[in-house]
């Protein structure tokens, strides 16, 4: 028994390890599910030859690249939000890359002036409220905290990292004192304790338990996509907050080459292939969210929420008082 | 002479396991004050709390679940028992983050208990009624509670059915009632399987992130994370690891101080005949629906959910990779469960061979990982095998060859050894029970019979401890198919267990298609279940 398990333990260790064989090859650290980014991936496979692999890693994907140091296999990094991505950036885990093709396909607000970042994606932190109680609204952020809205709010985790940034641009807008404020009265105004994902906040508006929620603007797209939760989400509207002032706040979805990428020419491929038309318009089609590129629209679907401002503040000022947005959140106790 | 050999490879093993926990702990020492002050000063006390009440709360229910379940099985005659003895067990099998899920997808506003209600009452809006929230703590207390009790009923059930059946006869024939008998004979010699299958509930509670993150139940393990990723300080959250590691421990030795004098040893087989008690008429109808009853809420509905989430999107969640995925995790978990018994058994046998009070040590601090959350863990785990990498790959560029690469931590061997340190508690902690049962004077007739220690413990200790082995071997087994937070960050390439495939799709909030691959983990971890309950079955 204990030797026919060996033996197969043995087999899957022996093919655990990637062969180096001649095809050329890319493998990626992912903040973001394989099967979210495989379509993506399968057509530049099929363009290029080359072979993709991909590790889903939900968390601590800069302490595994630090322990790992240059014997670390990842060429590249795909990351969701500015926060995360920065830690990162920071820990010097990720090279300067030189190209002209990411750079006349990515504006430059959403990429690192030199080249040790590059967004992908954007989404908008959106208000989305109930189509029946409500409809469509002009509501701002900083009103979410109005005493006037008691009891009509869901939000999920405020150290969720969407929430933590949303609340980052606060402080580099409004400084610390105020968000300190307009958190307490956000949390004075929740219909019950943060809880659930971005879909659990429309599902709750549906469900009459709160009239207006914070949720990603892509979550949106995917549920009407789902027979079941279409319903769900027909019975929200989706508001860009802020359109008379600073606009949206928005994320990034982003990649970046390691500092000791192996393969260094194909990881550039790769960037390069996902900041391209097919790429970005994948992302479009398939996960609705907003693509960088100019000139590659959004989804019909997404197309259809119109057209919205988004703030202009850089997304690395937002990084940089992500730290102090915890804070505040454990501060005001707002998960509690 | 010779048994120094035992004693150092117990310690070796035992200081391996401990390295991730050293780790941690050499992180810990690091200064981390303002975030540690500022947590101090705005949450910390709060998660104590939440953690002290819900582990208290899953223990206690845990006891009221496992021990008269264990106790029935054991001792009384109900129709159907082979049936259930082994079905009481299920509920292990099930992943809590799975439960949690179904639970609230059941009893949530929208879900169908609720809806059906409104439309009984004629209630319109969440305003008219009141109805128990299940995102709290209680709520995920219950979860726990149902999935973790088979710890409690499985080293009891064990424990009852080892020991003798002529102690509860002579208690019987002393005039005892049942119940008496039960109180002053039975518990007491359960007792210690007991405490560990608690400490196992214990500890499981306290390293649960799925479950009370699922139900926004903020904890002291979901404080480490924030903590760590959050505020990106590993300083301060391997700070909060030390100090739930330290409560384990203190709440261990009271434990086992408050058992010290006592010393019982078993002159037998456990079971030389039957002996049940027949249960008849109204007892037995509680029984069976109480026992039935733990199946079927932390089972039967559950899985039953699972079952109608994977037929209605089976042509979505269907594909090919399953059987590669199920064979990952078959294979790895039975690894495990076989390396952590061999661990358990050196350690076992070299406290029992040598007597000392110290070396129960190595037992101690092989149990240690246990308590810790798994992703906390699985950076414990990196930092030695990288260095382990470092010293290889140095090594061959020495020596003018080319580097290999990662060799431990870009491989399974990390989860492996994440899980080893993880599980080993459990067991470690099933041989000690049952070792601690066989009286001393075999030893000892055995050795005056001229055996050595290798052959004693062939021919005297393992045939009798079998039953305890067995438990440890299957807990580490069941445990290791369903952990995710560890296989989540040591994963290599191209490599995925089927925990980690489910929570693809539980992290995109598409728990429905995540119903199918959960289903195989169940279906894959019954597999052992009843093979070992063959074993367990029969009689010597």
């Amino acid at each position: 028994m204990t030797k026919t398990f060996s033996l197969s333990a043995a087999a899957l260790l022996a093919s655990s390890f990637t062969a180096q064989a001649f095809a050329e090859e890319v493998n990626v650290y992912s903040n973001r599910q394989e099967f979210l980014i495989k379509p993506i991936i399968d057509t530049f496979t099929k363009e290029t030859g080359i072979d993709v692999n991909v590790v889903f890693i939900k968390d601590g994907m800069g302490e595994r690249l630090e322990r790992e140091g240059r014997l670390s296999p990842a060429d590249l990094v795909l990351t969701v939000d500015v926060s995360r991505l920065m830690d990162v950036v920071d820990k010097e885990l990720t090279q300067a890359v030189q190209s002209d093709v990411l750079e006349a396909n990515i504006p430059a607000q959403y990429r690192d002036a030199d080249g040790k970042w590059f967004a992908l994606t954007t989404r908008a932190r959106v208000v989305y409220s109930s189509a029946e109680r409500v409809g469509k609204t002009d509501i701002t952020y900083e009103e979410l905290a109005d005493p006037k809205y008691k009891g009509k709010i869901c939000t999920r985790s405020g150290k969720h990292p969407y929430n933590v940034a949303l609340t980052a641009s606060m402080i580099a807008e409004h400084g610390s004192e105020y968000t300190k404020n307009w958190l307490q009265g956000l949390k004075a105004n929740l219909a019950q304790k943060p809880q659930g994902g971005d879909r659990d906040q429309v599902k709750a508006i549906r469900d009459g338990v709160c009239d207006y929620a914070l949720g990603n603007s892509y979550y949106y797209g995917a549920m009407l996509n789902d027979e079941e939760q279409r319903e769900w989400a027909e019975a929200a509207v989706v508001n860009f907050p802020n359109q008379a002032d600073r606009g949206t706040h928005v994320n990034i979805s982003a990649v970046a080459m390691t500092s000791h990428a192996k393969n260094k020419d194909a990881a550039l491929k790769l960037m390069e292939f996902l900041s391209g038309d097919e790429a970005q318009h994948l992302y479009a089609s398939a996960n609705h969210e907003y693509p960088v590129k100019p000139g590659v629209e959004p989804s019909e679907l997404v197309k259809g929420w119109g057209d919205f401002k988004a703030d202009s503040l850089p997304l690395t000022e937002v990084a940089k008082h992500a730290q102090e947005a915890i804070k505040l959140v454990d501060e005001v106790q707002y998960d509690l | 002479m010779k048994r120094y050999g035992w004693t150092v490879s117990s310690w070796g093993i035992a200081l391996v396991l401990t390295l991730p926990v050293l780790a941690l702990i050499a992180e810990a020492l690091l200064p981390a004050e303002d975030i540690f002050r500022h947590l101090w000063a705005s949450v910390l006390p709060a998660y104590i709390g939440n953690t002290f009440w819900l582990v208290s709360l899953v223990m206690g229910l845990s006891l009221l679940f496992g021990l008269p379940a264990a106790w029935l099985m054991a001792m009384c005659e109900l129709p159907g028992r082979r049936l259930l003895q082994w079905a009481l067990i299920l509920p292990l099998a099930m992943p809590s983050y799975i439960v949690a899920f179904v639970y609230t997808d059941l009893l949530d506003y929208s879900g169908p208990v609720q809806l059906a209600l409104r439309d009984w009452f004629g209630w319109q809006s969440a305003g008219d009624y009141f109805f128990p929230p299940i995102r709290t703590l209680g709520g995920a207390a219950l979860v726990m509670g149902l999935v973790l009790y088979p710890y409690v009923y499985l080293l009891g059930r064990t424990a009852f059915l080892e020991q003798s059946t002529s102690l509860i006869q002579s208690s019987r024939l002393l005039g005892c009632s049942p119940w008496q008998s039960f109180r002053r004979v039975s518990l007491p010699l359960a007792r210690p399987a007991l405490a560990v299958g608690l400490s196992l509930v214990a500890m499981e509670t306290l390293a649960e992130f799925g479950t009370v993150n699922f139900f926004a139940v903020n904890t002291l393990t979901t404080a480490v994370y924030d903590t760590w990723l959050g505020y990106g300080s590993l300083q301060a959250a391997a700070k909060i690891s030390a100090i739930m590691l330290l409560v384990v421990m203190v709440l261990l030795s009271l434990e086992r101080m408050s058992r010290q004098r006592q010393q019982v040893f078993q002159k037998s087989m456990g079971h030389e005949q039957e002996t049940g008690y027949r249960l008849t008429g109204g007892r037995k109808w509680a029984a069976l629906a109480f026992c039935w009853g733990l199946v079927g809420l932390g089972f039967l509905l559950p899985f039953g959910i699972l079952c109608y989430h994977a037929v209605r999107y089976f042509d979505r969640a269907w594909n090919a990779r399953f059987f590669e995925y199920s064979l990952n995790s078959l294979v790895l978990s039975a690894v495990v469960a076989v390396l952590a018994l061999a661990i358990a058994l050196l350690l076992g046998m070299t406290h029992r061979l040598r007597g000392k009070r110290y070396t129960v040590l190595p037992m101690r601090l092989a149990s240690m990982g246990y308590a810790l959350p798994g992703t906390v863990l699985a950076i414990g785990v990196l930092v030695p095998l990288t260095m382990m990498d470092f010293a290889i790959n140095d090594l061959a560029l020495w020596l003018g060859l080319p580097e290999p690469g990662l060799l431990l931590t870009g491989t399974m061997t990390a989860i492996a050894f994440g899980y080893l340190v993880r599980f080993g508690a459990m067991a470690i902690g099933a041989v000690e029970s049952s070792l601690n049962k066989v009286s001393p004077s075999l030893d000892m007739v055995t050795q005056t019979m001229g055996y050595g220690p290798a052959a004693m413990i062939r021919r005297v200790h393992l045939p009798l401890i079998r039953k305890g082995m067995l438990a440890g071997a299957l807990l580490v087994f069941i445990e290791c198919m369903k952990e995710l937070p560890a296989a989540l960050l040591l994963r290599p390439f191209n490599f995925q267990t089927l925990a980690t495939y489910v929570y693809q799709f539980v992290s995109d909030e598409q728990l429905e298609l995540g119903a199918l691959p959960a289903i195989v983990i169940v279906l894959v971890g019954l597999i052992p279940l009843i093979f070992l309950n063959r074993s367990l079955e029969q009689h010597h």
